[in-house]
């Protein structure tokens, strides 16, 4: 197959503006007759919604929560990037494009990200007319601060609760749009599979999770923004229904994945303490700020931290990167602690933590004003672990957290399949292999405040729909085959619930398609994922039945996809045989140990076709040409 | 060097309804070797495995971020919406918060706007109706000016913040006596009467919410406060003299009707 990215011609810095007069488009009397289903109602699904219905095109949005408003998005702690240069500390466009695609290791296409770095600035103006509460100066301006090791304060922030404010600045304008009649809303639902007629998206099917009734709905286009799949490694920082399910069942109706195995594992989590523990909660980045991250010289040392003194202490990050020291990149501090975890200096109850201190800290600026930037974090951390870190320094671990992999879309972020589009975390359009702090909101706001509204009226104007409604048989053929499914796994009675196989699936994928990556590990993966996905078809418990309100089957059906789903991973990581980002081959890497990218051979998107239960995917490239930056190796010394 | 966590047993007395038109019911469960530093959903999430293994029905109930902020989770743990622990969600209340052999009482969020669907599940899709009546500012994508055109007072803009933190709950309804929304609104349009960008609408909105909120069913405020004491991001009921004002203004000097 050949992938077309529809990057349109001329000059980076005038695609965008060049595309948005190219793009047909639809006369406003017209657009009410087109109706549109968007899945998903995080800071993507909340604004296509809103933005769509603004211009007078009928929607309907499926969220699986009970309320829009719940959505992932709201947990994002940090902050949103903008290149307004409020600072006057010499950002720009530029720079932020230019730093995106450095933090990505070039592995992102320029078009998109030049676009995100030019849309950023327009979401910081929506966001404060809708009256998002963003933190500011004494002067009553807007306040910034920088985040992630970025060289320029760029990050906007509300509190530490950035996400939950976007999220409910998006939500206040879709619940707009509910009370005008052209959003209708469809809560507690989730997407069993898209429909397909003449080969283009023309609709979803449902199940009501409160009665467990299976709904069609007929649209002209299906809009996916169903977020990320850091819970293939069932310990992760999303929340519990974030899933891949909605993404792989439109990959397994034929539209194409790309770099499924690019994901992102964040440095400052509270780490893993036993089986009980069903999410390891993010420990916003902000404090490797003013915390310094160490181990004991000596593996095995048990006195208590503050018994330690400094001589017999190791700052790791400190002494390999004097330059970055506490503050380098998310997926370098993520491999540094394991580094120290595996040569048995790890601390804690199971070794395999490391310690964020902030004793220095409170020395220096005293317990008040770092009460100030980071109490509501310190609060959060004793509630869940019972240690104060004003006594006693955190312990930390990596964990899942983000996927820069996703649905492969084109710059108009449609899919594959015609009349799929794909935004936010599921689409995997703009952070190549390692995203930076505070670059997924904006993302998920560019996509479906500024994007989408322009380029699904593209695809109207240039298309013939035909006439399609819920009695086509498309959508009985779906609902037969979900429906099947369904009473496969409730009929299976076996002995081990989801959450038991989750968790197993979750420490193959930890084990060996995390923070490090081998050959051999791999393929002893795609061993063990077949076995377990053999055992789990024979073995799979699912309490209750299937018409009602059922917990255990939503997450039976969605771990059904994750097996599947994780072979996709294995097979992606196998065949990039360089490292780059996140993604760490052990085989490559230079002599410090850091990641070693292969540009000639690697210089591509992965991007994977189905072909049938058990049979491996399908690879199709698409090259990544850079005419605007330099490919340089980062360096953090 | 942390010991092992301590592991205790409990009883729990909890509330299990089939569905909405069914009768509800406690029950006695046993919650077996639980870890201290599980969660209330995590020892909820071990006892549901138990069951499941008994060939039992789970427990059904909601949550999802599991770290206090999306406003998923919630129950009645006894007789406290939330449980017993100040400013916190039922996914942050730990079981080190009780002690070996306790009974507990779960129930759910009751009150007449919010319907029991299953267990501890209930509908309160009548919070987002009352956002749909005017929970908003009415601005299009496009067109905003830019960010720094209109400054805010610093303090202004954190008591807007402190009114915007509140995360949908419904613990303040269930923890009312008249079950009353009043505290989960008077936030919404705090945060927007404070903010210049929401003032143009600030009458239409206030008449409008309130008159969703009667309809909605829910009650009257009857100043206990209680809503104050269980809500887990320690909302101000200072917010609810606002939103009298601002209904009172609304009422008595617009032409809104
Ligand atoms: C703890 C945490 C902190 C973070 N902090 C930051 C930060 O500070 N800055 C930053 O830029 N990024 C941050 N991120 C990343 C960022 O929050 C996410 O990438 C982003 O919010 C994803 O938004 P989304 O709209 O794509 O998806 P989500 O917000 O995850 O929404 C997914 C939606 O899809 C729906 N859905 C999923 N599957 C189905 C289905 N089958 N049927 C129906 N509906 C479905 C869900 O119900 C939900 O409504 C953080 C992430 C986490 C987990
Ligand atoms: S005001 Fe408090 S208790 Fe009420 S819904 Fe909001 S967060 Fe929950
Ligand atoms: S589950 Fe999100 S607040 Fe408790």
């Amino acid at each position: 197959m050949q992938l077309d990215a529809h990057i349109p011609a001329g000059p980076l810095t005038e695609k965008w503006d060049r595309h948005r007069f190219e793009l047909k488009l639809v006369n406003p009397a017209n657009k009410r007759k087109f109706e549109i289903i968007v899945v998903g109602t995080g800071l993507a699904g909340a604004s296509a919604s809103a933005s769509l219905a603004e211009l007078g095109y009928h929607v309907k949005t499926f969220c699986i929560q009970d309320s829009p408003r719940r959505a992932h998005s709201i947990a994002a702690q940090g902050g949103i990037n903008a290149a307004k240069n409020y600072t006057n500390e010499g950002d720009s466009i530029w720079r932020l494009f230019y730093d995106t695609v450095k933090g990505g290791d070039f592995r992102a296409r320029e078009a998109n990200v030049y676009r995100l770095a030019q849309l950023s600035n327009n979401i910081i103006d929506q966001c404060v007319a809708q009256g998002v509460p963003f933190a500011r100066d004494y002067g009553g301006l807007l306040a910034n601060r920088s985040f992630g090791g970025a060289q320029v304060a760029r990050t906007f922030y509300a509190r530490g609760q950035t996400g939950q404010q976007l999220l409910l600045g998006a939500y206040s304008a879709l619940v707009r749009q509910i009370s005008t009649g052209m959003v209708t809303l469809l809560a507690r639902r989730e997407m069993m599979d898209l429909v397909l007629v003449n080969g283009q998206a023309r609709g979803i099917v449902v199940r009501n999770l409160i009665n467990g009734v299976l709904e069609s709905h007929a649209a002209d286009a299906v809009v996916l923004c169903t977020g990320g799949y850091g819970n293939v490694y069932y310990l992760s920082t999303n929340a519990e229904s974030s899933n891949v399910g909605a993404g792989f069942r439109a990959y397994r109706k034929g539209a194409l994945f790309a770099n499924p195995c690019f994901t992102q594992i964040h440095p400052t989590c509270i780490p893993h303490t036993g089986d009980h523990q069903s999410k390891l909660t993010l420990m916003s980045e902000s404090l490797r700020n003013d915390g310094r991250v160490w181990v004991p010289k000596n593996g095995g040392d048990i006195r208590d931290p503050q018994d330690i003194p400094d001589k017999d202490r190791d700052y790791y990050l400190e002494q390999k990167y004097p330059s970055f020291g506490n503050l380098v990149p998310r997926d370098v501090a993520s491999r540094a602690a394991k580094a120290q975890c595996d040569a048995g200096k790890g601390v804690g109850l199971t070794r395999c933590s490391v310690y964020l201190d902030f004793a220095d800290a409170i020395k220096r600026d005293g317990r008040e004003n770092i009460a100030k930037k980071y109490g509501n974090l310190f609060d959060m951390y004793e509630l869940i672990t019972d240690d104060s870190p004003y006594q006693k320094p955190m312990m930390i671990y990596p964990a899942s957290h983000y996927t820069m992999g996703g649905l492969w879309v084109d710059y108009n972020l449609m899919s594959t399949i015609p009349g799929l589009f794909v935004l936010g975390e599921a689409n995997f359009s703009d952070h190549g292999a390692n995203r930076l702090g505070a670059s997924a909101l904006m993302q998920g706001l560019a996509d479906g405040y500024f994007v989408i509204p322009y380029t699904i009226g593209g695809y109207f104007a240039g298309t013939t729909l035909a006439p399609v409604n819920t009695d086509h048989t498309a959508f009985k053929e779906a609902t037969q085959t979900i429906n099947d499914g369904i009473a496969k796994l409730m009929s299976i009675n076996g002995k081990r619930t989801a959450d038991n196989f989750a968790r197993e699936l979750g420490k193959i994928m930890w084990g060996y398609c995390g923070m490090s990556r081998d050959e051999q590990g791999l393929n002893k993966a795609l061993t063990l994922i077949r076995e377990l996905r053999a055992e789990f078809w024979q073995n799979v418990l699912v309490p209750g039945i299937d018409k009602d309100y059922n917990k255990s089957l939503e997450k039976t059906g969605r771990l059904a996809d994750s097996l599947e789903f994780a072979e996709i991973m294995i097979h992606d990581a196998l065949y990039r045989t360089e490292s780059c980002g996140g993604h760490f081959r052990e085989e490559s890497q230079t002599e410090e140990g850091e990641a070693k990218r292969d540009d000639e051979n690697f210089s591509c998107v992965s991007v994977w076709e189905y072909d049938g239960y058990d049979k491996a995917p399908k690879l199709h490239k698409e090259p990544l040409v850079f005419e605007n930056v330099e490919l340089s190796q980062r360096s953090y010394k | 060097m942390k010991k092992l966590p301590k592991r205790i047993n409990l009883t729990l007395k909890i509330w299990r309804q089939q569905g909405s038109e069914k009768k509800g019911h406690f029950e006695t469960v046993a919650a077996r070797d639980i870890s201290v530093h599980m969660s209330f959903i995590e020892m909820l999430d071990s006892v549901n495995e138990q069951l499941a293994m008994e060939g039992k029905d789970p427990i059904a109930f909601d949550n999802d971020c599991r770290e206090g902020i999306c406003g998923t989770c919630g129950a009645v743990v006894d007789g406290r919406a939330h449980g017993p622990q100040k400013a916190t969600t039922l996914c942050q209340l730990h079981m080190r918060q009780f002690s070996d052999g306790d009974t507990i009482v779960v129930e759910p969020f009751r009150a007449r706007a919010f319907k029991v669907l299953k267990d501890l599940v209930v509908d309160r899709s009548p919070l987002d109706k009352i956002m749909t009546a005017g929970g908003f500012i009415s601005v299009n994508t496009g067109g905003a000016p830019d960010g720094n055109a209109l400054p805010i007072a610093q303090e202004i803009a954190e008591k807007a913040m402190d009114a915007a933190a509140c995360i949908g709950c419904g613990a303040c309804v269930a923890a009312c006596p008249s079950a009353s929304a009043m505290l989960f609104v008077s936030g919404k349009i705090s945060q927007l009467a404070l903010l210049p960008q929401g003032k143009p609408e600030a009458a239409r909105r206030a008449l409008n919410i309130v008159k969703t909120m009667d309809v909605c069913g829910f009650g009257n405020c009857s100043n206990h406060r209680e809503c104050e004491n269980a809500c887990p991001k320690e909302l101000s009921i200072v917010n609810i003299a606002r939103l009298n004002r601002e209904f009172f203004k609304a009422s008595f000097f617009s032409d809104e009707t």
